[in-house]
């Protein structure tokens, strides 16, 4: 009795902490990065860091949600590949106008979203093997599409997505949209509800007659839907499509989530929290740029953040599933 | 229940088993494992269909097909193992699947005080006394989250409720707990099936014991006239063969 009081004290104090401790990260980081690299608080690397954590925090929120329901992508970085050369041949190629081509590509992406989730909810294959081959799968159907070119040169309509909004940058605008609607469904309904319940106890919610795999399939459609859209946001920053974009990605977008807090076994976390999380990692890549720290060891310091995160915010949050 | 039987393969689950539950009856089912106290219960529940005989609710004849015709006649199950979602509060968790919504089409937005509204009623008319509903389950006592799952089934305002070993892995003081709230259970109205291994719950709250024992009933006793040795005794067969080491 004594250590399982011990062990819900503990769960109620890293609940209460699972903002915070993203929050204080994150504040240490900005006063950290100030002090070492004056370059850091210069309005043109802020510009340059919104429009770059955009891209990251675009992704985390469907991986976010994913999470939540107790699985994993590790499909997105491919899917923005997919997503963003799918809209620019519908454009360039096909001579599409701009928001078809946008529709276009999110819709690709809601595809292989889809072909993710009916593999975890009907197959029943773990969410980790499906998402592994749709990594696999998503940049070789990029790298055909676009025979292993870069599309480039998109009309001038494409390149306002990446325009700003006096000092704002329209891709940070989007995001924030995206984080606000996703965040009520998360609170406010039944959908989101059950997103966090199925994290929770699986079990439980298919006996109370909840469709619980159609909460499932709707997660990675969301996912995939997301990858394409920061997908069809690279393309109008880069004013290109390249196939190997969005690589590694994955890794970014859940570091995001697991920095800001989202428990991995489900059921617990938020988007201000995965927010918090992109940025933090954003800021740790630019200011290792800044510092002129090679982009290898870049790779390392991000896998050690992931790491340490996950020491810090997994202990004691443990469900029955 | 009249003449009820099951079997799987060739086991005979059940045979012909004659089982009644009056209005405002709580009745303690006993029997040894694999006596066919779990499959005379999922008959109930709508989770199995009897092979013979037939079932009555209110005097007429009805057909369970499955957990959700059960519940609609007004049969709630409470499970042994828990089908709480630890991490959702107190409100959520009784209103999972069937949370109260705005009227906004698809949305499905939900309305929070709506619910929690519903959930102290429900709270108060167990007595349960409960500081924040917004907690996680998780860091309820036992007692109270079983108290939670009987609310759920509570919620439906059910005219039976099946309770599978509801104070299995209770503290004692907590086991007294749920027992006070069979006890809330019946005075509102609602007749009980308890299942319990443990002969003094089933004896301090049921007014009549069903013994079954290799599917077959062999005690109806009403609670006040008979001894936990007595039914030690029906259950594991020992009157017809004294000479059994009991």
């Amino acid at each position: 009795m004594e250590t399982t009081g011990r062990f819900k004290l503990f769960i109620g104090a890293a609940n209460r902490n699972r903002i915070l401790f993203p929050f204080f990260s994150l504040i240490t980081l900005i006063v950290v990065s100030a002090i070492v690299s004056p370059y850091f608080l210069t309005v043109i690397n802020i510009k340059h860091l919104l429009a770059q954590v955009a891209i990251v925090a675009v992704l985390a929120v469907g991986e976010t949600y994913v999470i939540l329901t107790g699985g994993i992508d590790l499909a997105p970085g491919s899917l923005l590949a997919l997503g963003g050369a799918a809209t620019a041949a519908l454009i360039k190629w096909v001579g599409l106008p701009i928001p078809i081509g946008i529709l276009g590509g999110l819709f690709i992406g809601a595809l292989a979203g889809a072909a993710n989730g009916l593999l975890v909810a009907r197959v029943r294959i773990p969410s980790f093997i499906v998402t592994l081959a749709m990594l696999a799968i998503g940049r070789g159907a990029t790298l055909v599409l676009t025979n292993g070119r870069p599309i480039t040169g998109f009309p001038h309509g494409v390149s306002v997505i990446a325009s700003y909004i006096g000092p704002i940058p329209v891709l940070i605008i989007i995001v924030f949209v995206v984080y606000v609607l996703a965040q009520l469904v998360l609170s406010y309904t039944k959908l989101g509800r059950y997103i966090y319940a199925i994290g929770g106890n699986e079990q439980a919610v298919r006996i109370v007659g909840i469709n619980v795999n159609r909460v499932k399939l709707f997660v990675f459609i969301f996912s995939g839907v997301c990858a394409a859209l920061g997908g069809i946001m690279m393309d109008a920053r880069l004013d290109s499509a390249t196939p190997t974009a969005g690589q590694g990605y994955e890794l970014d977008a859940i570091a995001a989530s697991v920095l800001g807090g989202v428990s991995f076994t489900g059921g617990v976390g938020s988007l201000t929290g995965t927010f918090m999380g992109a940025l933090i990692m954003t800021i740790l890549g630019n200011l290792l740029n800044l510092l002129g720290v090679a982009a290898f060891y870049q790779y390392i310091a991000k896998g050690m953040i992931l790491i340490i995160a996950a020491i810090s915010l997994s202990r004691g949050v443990r469900y029955a599933k | 229940m009249k003449g009820v039987s099951k079997r799987f393969g060739g086991v005979h689950a059940l045979e012909k088993v004659d089982f009644s539950l009056g209005k405002d009856e709580v009745v303690g089912l006993i029997g040894d494992n694999g006596a066919g106290k779990s499959t005379l219960i999922k008959m109930l529940a709508g989770v199995y269909r009897p092979d013979d005989g037939e079932i009555l609710f209110e005097g007429r004849q009805v057909e369970i097909h499955n957990p959700k015709e059960a519940k609609s006649l007004g049969i709630e199950t409470v499970y042994q193992e828990l089908a709480l979602v630890d991490n959702l509060d107190i409100p959520a968790n009784i209103f999972l699947g069937r949370e109260p919504t705005f009227r906004i089409p698809w949305l499905g937005i939900i309305d929070g005080q709506e619910m929690e509204r519903h959930a102290r009623q429900i709270l108060e008319r167990l007595k349960i006394k409960i500081n924040s509903m917004h907690s996680p389950v998780l860091n309820l006592s036992g007692g109270q989250r079983q108290a939670v799952a009987i609310s759920r089934a509570l919620y439906s305002n059910p005219k039976v409720m099946i309770m599978d070993e509801p104070t299995a892995a209770l503290a004692v003081k907590e086991v007294n707990k749920v027992l006070d709230l069979i006890v809330q259970l019946k005075k509102s109205g609602v007749s009980v099936i308890f299942i319990s291994h443990t002969l003094q719950n089933t004896f301090s709250v049921s007014d009549r014991v069903v013994i079954l024992r290799k599917g077959q009933k062999v005690g109806d006793i009403a609670t006040d006239k008979t001894t936990p040795d007595e039914v030690v005794k029906l259950m594991v067969g020992a009157e017809e063969a004294p000479t059994g080491v009991v």
